[in-house]
């Protein structure tokens, strides 16, 4: 008798399975204890608690905030440093970009330590003592620090991709530099933008390694929350998860609508 | 050269400038005061090797950095193997298949760390599986093989699939083919795929927290505690990572300048 002819998609199995048990059966688990419980009969307790608790609801909005403001600070430092080095017509300005990713080969709760130590150092100097307790500063200085990386890289390549003579055409036609700017490099760098954001936002949004390190324990954003409830409460704590997946996954599927708009534009033309 | 594009191009080196220094500063500061007598920054004693001594000397750091360094290599080849394995495997499913394992093997990249280690701890106390190596390994694989599948994706995409078909009409069998002809085209991905499956291994936190065996460290969890409750026990240990840290950062320095100035040379060479 012949064995079972192999065939390549059973290689698909064991990962198949893996997902199963490790991403989907723990993402089942939290939405089961965020509705049930503490004799795990089916509870909305957690859920009406959440909604109607003033901290809860804005730690939300102040972690939101405090990720938008890294966001926006992300961009603002690395749009211009993808603009000049992908423009730049330097020979070796690769090592440039690479002395910009560099520091993400040290360990990330290292490097959150070393900011801190800095700003220990910093603050023992002569009039500059208001840093011992700007927390929020602090916290928005280590985000930005980390996550810039991750908003530079997908900047440099799209406009790496910008096709030099748009530039000039721009100009041909009379364009001012400005004009420029605004109506081809960042309409063609959207996509760079849009992946940038998501990868500094979310992140910026739940690490709560760096809020935790630099802020003194003063910051609390959402992610420190979650964590903090594991210890007593889990069905508060998978309904916060919970919130928070909706959020993530919003958002995502918001900047990926974004995308696929940005590539149908980019086959239509 | 006028004055007005003088001028443009010094304000661009200089903000390019500023943002390197600024992004430096702590690691120099780190790196100076590796090579302190003491382990406080703020004054510096004197120049000693100290901290260097004890990374080969001191069983506790060099547990946690062994520890560390382990996780991270046995978490990158068990997801560099399962992540390419079940790569190729829905390369071939059938479409709608194809976009459900796609669709859930995405849920731990975008999803925020906390919550898929919160969801994996509370599902191994629900199971019954007491924290363990195992359970470790099992989170680093889980933040870990996304990726892998991720960088090994686009170049099955790539890949010239008339060669396998041709390979089994030549007589090979289905898996002579995928090791001998399919592997061979994919490697590119699959070795990107496992450096930054040892890179996010080495970097993580949040995971090793929730999933670690009791008494666990690696540097990640020691440094963190260290800083947030740390003594005059800790600092010393911490200063021991430091140099580590600086170690590691120069070779890696040096490790780029050397490839990309050879590889300006070979270019060269080859006009």
């Amino acid at each position: 008798m012949k064995l079972p002819r192999f065939s390549r998609k059973t290689l698909c199995i064991p990962y198949a399975v893996f997902l199963v048990f490790f991403v989907v059966l723990p993402m089942l688990v939290i939405f089961f204890y965020a509705f049930t419980d503490e004799n795990l009969h089916p509870s909305f307790g957690a859920f009406i608690k959440f909604f109607s608790d003033p901290t809860k609801l804005s730690t939300i909005v102040y972690s939101l905030v405090i990720a938008l403001i890294t966001t926006i600070l992300c961009l603002l430092i690395a749009y211009p440093v993808a603009y000049i080095l992908a423009r730049s017509k330097m020979k070796k300005k690769f090592i440039i970009l690479m002395l910009f990713v560099l520091p993400m080969w040290i360990n990330f709760v290292l490097r959150v330590n070393a900011i801190r130590e800095l700003f220990n150092l910093l603050a023992s100097l002569k009039g500059m003592g208001w840093l011992a307790s700007a927390n929020y500063f602090k916290t928005v200085f280590g985000m930005v620090y980390d996550f810039l990386p991750f908003m530079i890289l997908p900047l440099y390549t799209t406009m790496l991709k910008i096709d030099n003579s748009l530039y000039e055409a721009s100009a041909d036609l009379g364009a001012s530099a400005a004009t420029t700017f605004f109506r081809v490099t960042v309409p063609l760098s959207m996509p760079g933008i849009m992946s940038g954001v998501t990868m500094v936002f979310l992140p910026s949004m739940t690490n709560y390694v760096v809020s935790d390190m630099l802020g003194n324990a003063k910051v609390t954003i959402i992610g420190k929350f979650i964590s903090d409830y594991f210890g007593n409460d889990w069905h508060m704590g998978s309904m916060i998860a919970l919130v928070l997946l909706v959020v993530v996954f919003l958002s995502t599927w918001l900047s990926g609508g974004f995308k696929s708009e940005e590539n149908v534009r980019g086959t239509s033309l | 050269m006028n004055k007005h594009t003088l001028r443009n191009k010094c304000l661009k080196a200089f903000f390019i400038g500023l943002v390197l220094v600024i992004l430096y500063l702590p690691i120099l500061l780190l790196a100076i005061y590796s090579f302190d007598k003491t382990n406080m920054i703020g004054k510096f004693e004197g120049f000693s090797l100290t901290h260097y001594r004890a990374l080969f000397t001191d069983s506790k750091v060099l547990g946690m950095i062994g520890n560390t360094f382990l996780l991270a290599f046995l978490a990158a080849v068990l997801s560099t193997v399962l992540g390419t394995v079940g790569a190729i495997g829905m390369f071939y499913c059938k479409k709608r298949m194809k976009a459900v394992i796609h669709g859930v093997s995405q849920i731990p990249v975008i999803n925020a760390e906390i919550v898929t280690a919160l969801a994996l701890a509370v599902t191994f106390v629900l199971i019954g599986l007491k924290t363990s190596y195992f359970t470790l390994l099992i989170g680093h694989m889980v933040i870990c093989t996304p990726f892998v599948v991720l960088s090994v994706m686009p170049k099955l995409k790539q890949m010239d699939n008339s060669l396998y078909e041709a390979a089994l009409d030549l007589g090979a069998s289905p898996f002579k083919a995928i090791m001998k002809v399919v592997l061979p085209q994919i490697i590119p991905g699959v070795i990107s795929g496992f450096m930054l499956a040892v890179t996010l291994s080495l970097d993580d936190y949040i995971v090793t927290m929730y999933t670690r065996p009791a008494g666990f460290e690696t540097i990640s969890t020691y440094v963190y505690n260290a800083t947030t409750k740390g003594n005059a026990h800790t600092a010393v240990t911490l200063s021991s990572f430091w140099a580590l840290t600086t170690i590691i950062f120069v070779v890696i320095v040096l490790f780029v300048l050397i490839s990309n100035l050879s590889g300006l040379k070979k270019r060269r060479e080859d006009r």
